[in-house]
């Protein structure tokens, strides 16, 4: 069980930034081909042509637009049987590091071995053909996911069985449900058989029911079948569950190879130094759109890096600008852990609206919430309604403020030495009267 | 479970496993080709049928304007709807499958961005859904053979022969016209008009003999012999003055130096089209 299944030496990975490929087109590249000998009479090194040279093409002339190493001196090795997780920031790395290790693009530099059939889950459903069934495309995804056409047909009764779409087979799949077409879309993924899976995100996706479900078969993937797995997630309490020992990658580096759990503390305190106070996330792609009658422009903390203390109110302003008339509006929040669990939600009481087009500036105030030290994230939504009328988002961003909690300056006792295990809130008091 | 698959990336590497990896992902190919020809007609009305009705109002069209209107000559004993019906299965084949490879890289980018395969088998999948439609409007010859009572000779059992030049002809051109598309859109814009203009430049209307005495009528013997020579270096001449002789029969000859340099054409665009489309595969992913 320790033979070594994947070794990386010294992986590098060149983009070149600032050259937008398809604004080049073909004109530029005809005017350098036919100025080209010109310039050669003239004695003078071509400019390169930009726009030619992006990924692993030669180019003799170095390029005016900046590198970018998305990877740089990465190496590691992996053993069979082993889970093991990629974390990182975004743009830290790790898809174009799958990109590499399932083959879809080329290293700058670098070496990679594989021992063994490696199958890479990059996105849930690719593939997929709207116009086609759901029977139709299990084979075509199959296919495209590495499979023998005769191996998808001895186990497609039991995909069908795990999708939970058996009524639906020879519906097209364009008429389906989001959840039905993730669950289909999984259920072929979770069935391959290769000796190596690579597995990008993909939890992202689905009800939480179907999402533990996932979580079920990757274990029993890689426990009972001694199988290989690299898992990239941002969902840091699946990685916890999942992987036994995780990469950190850092600005294109590796930061820590070694235990999940060490791995993830490193991670979140990598959060810390990253501290924003300013959210602009008026463009920015939202998980839950809502009626987007508003909309969120910017998000900021009022400090200069975004700490509070346990014994504190949080408070942020957040910025909405109406896009419809909104007689009434009101605001709520939702705190996660940094692992992505929600601590707590508040809903806030209908207030006065805007007319379309106005932007206010809101301060919102979440009256001590008595949260544990730690990191979290803040999710807000605008909206209206109440539980009698009905709650209607018009907006919602989540994942984006992110914050961190100290113990009160001065404060001794448990809330500065609180221990993760302990939980995400303090409880204000506890009361132990003796009675007998 | 004993690791037989042994693989190693790096720089450059893709390049040495190509024709082994090609026919590794032989039943992807063979999927995504099926798929392509089942997705082409679907939520459209008349279905399939509409690989009879475009070639079909262009043969009327091409026999009414240039037969009857401008009273241009068929070959041999043929009625001019066959003869144009001859040339148009081939020439509309060539044209779907240039069109349709042009976008397919572009149009399949989840795929070329998420997983592995050897891309070529994109392009040749567009290939062969445009084959599935010839072979559909070949019903069209059928039927105006038995309309016009015109029987063919043996020589129709070379058609196959002289599909898989076509075939080659498309892909050629098709491979590189792919490859260009992924890094220049401009490619979009080009194709269609390309394919326009490509209907008159190729004997598709007319028949090539017309074309034949209008050049040494034009330009005297030697020069006008030259220019005709010239004007068979395009490979779907080749294709379908070989499909005219086979399908019309009659006491035609086979004017071969014109055949055998579009062949040869056909050899060197094919080639040049999987080096260029190979050389650019790689970095897909980066520029799509």
């Amino acid at each position: 069980m320790s033979d070594t299944v994947i070794r990386v030496e010294n992986l590098s990975k060149k983009y070149l930034l600032g050259v937008n490929q398809s604004s080049e087109g073909l004109r530029h590249v005809i005017q350098d081909a036919v100025t080209a000998p010109l310039r050669w009479l003239k004695k003078r090194p071509a400019p390169p042509a930009p726009g030619a040279l992006i990924g692993g093409l030669p180019n003799p002339n170095p390029a005016p637009a900046k590198e970018f190493w998305a990877l740089k001196g990465v190496s590691f090795e992996i053993k069979q049987g082993e889970v093991v997780a990629i974390i990182g920031r975004n743009g830290a790395g790790k898809s174009t590091l799958l990109k590499i290790l399932s083959r879809i693009t080329e290293p700058t530099e670098g070496r990679v071995e594989i021992n063994g059939r490696v199958a890479s889950l990059l996105e849930v459903g690719t593939g997929f053909h709207p116009e086609l069934t759901g029977r139709e495309n299990i084979f075509l995804n199959g296919a495209i996911l590495g499979m023998m056409q005769s191996e998808i047909k001895k186990k497609f009764d039991e995909i069908v069985a795990f999708a939970e779409v058996e009524k639906f087979l020879d519906t097209p799949v364009k008429r389906y449900s989001s959840g039905m077409y993730v669950r289909l879309a999984f259920a072929v993924a979770a069935h391959l058989e290769p000796e190596i899976l690579v597995v990008d995100e993909v939890l992202a996706v689905g009800d939480a029911q179907f999402q533990k479900k996932c979580i079920g078969k990757m274990q029993e993937v890689s426990y009972k079948q001694g199988r290989t797995v690299i898992f990239v997630s941002h969902n840091l309490a699946a990685v916890l569950q999942l992987t036994s020992s995780a990469i950190v990658l850092e600005k294109g580096r590796v930061r820590y190879i070694g235990e999940t759990e060490k791995a993830v503390e490193l991670y979140s305190g990598g959060v810390e130094s990253e501290s924003n106070v300013f959210f602009d996330v008026e463009n920015s792609p939202r998980k839950y759109p809502g009626t987007q009658a508003a909309r969120f422009v910017s998000f900021r903390f009022d400090l200069a890096a975004p700490i509070f203390s346990t014994g504190g109110d949080f408070t942020y302003f957040a910025k909405v600008r109406a896009y419809q008339d909104i007689p009434r509006m009101r605001f709520s929040i939702t705190v996660f852990t940094v692992e992505g669990i929600p601590v707590g939600s508040c809903f806030g009481v209908e207030g006065p609206g805007l007319k379309s087009g106005e932007v206010a500036e809101v301060k919102i105030t979440l009256r001590n919430p008595r949260l544990a030290p730690g990191h979290y994230y803040c999710g807000t939504a605008v909206g209206k309604g109440d539980h009698r009328t009905g709650h209607v988002d018009f907006d919602v961003v989540l994942e984006t403020l992110a914050f961190e909690v100290r113990p009160e300056e001065g404060e001794g006792g448990t809330v500065s030495s609180w221990t993760h295990g302990w939980g995400a809130i303090v409880f204000p008091e506890l009361a132990s009267d003796r009675i007998k | 479970m004993a690791a037989t698959h042994k693989l190693i990336i790096e720089p450059g590497r893709a390049e040495k496993n190509y024709w082994r990896d090609l026919f590794h992902y032989r039943e992807l190919f063979v999927i995504l080709a099926w798929r392509d020809v089942t997705v082409r007609y679907k939520q459209t009305v008349a279905g399939a049928s509409w690989a009879l009705i475009q070639p079909l109002m262009s043969i009327i069209i091409g026999t009414v304007i240039f037969g009857k209107l401008a009273g241009l000559p068929s070959e041999g004993g043929a009625p001019y709807a066959i003869m144009v019906c001859a040339a148009m299965l081939p020439w509309q084949f060539f044209a779907n499958a240039l069109s349709l490879a042009s976008q397919s890289v572009v149009n399949n980018a989840n795929l070329i961005s998420k997983i592995y395969f050897p891309r070529m088998i994109v392009p040749a999948s567009s290939v062969v859904v445009s084959f599935v439609d010839f072979l559909v409007a070949c019903l069209i010859l059928a039927g105006l053979m038995v309309w016009y009572q015109f029987w063919p000779t043996w020589r129709i059992a070379v058609l196959p022969l002289l599909m898989v030049m076509g075939i080659a002809a498309a892909l050629g051109p098709g491979l590189i016209v792919t490859a260009l598309t992924v890094r220049y859109r401009d490619f979009r814009m080009v194709i269609p008009f390309v394919v326009q203009f490509g209907m008159y430049i190729c004997p598709v209307l007319y028949s090539s003999n017309y074309m034949h005495e209008k050049l040494l009528k034009k330009f005297g013997e030697v020069l006008g012999e030259r220019y005709f020579l010239l004007y068979s270096l395009n490979p779907m001449v080749g294709v379908i003055e070989g499909f005219r002789w086979a399908i019309l029969g009659g006491a035609r000859g086979f004017y071969w130096p014109g055949f055998l340099l579009s062949v040869a054409l056909t050899i060197v665009l094919l080639f040049t089209g999987i080096f260029y489309f190979r050389k650019t595969e790689r970095a897909f992913a980066d520029i799509i």
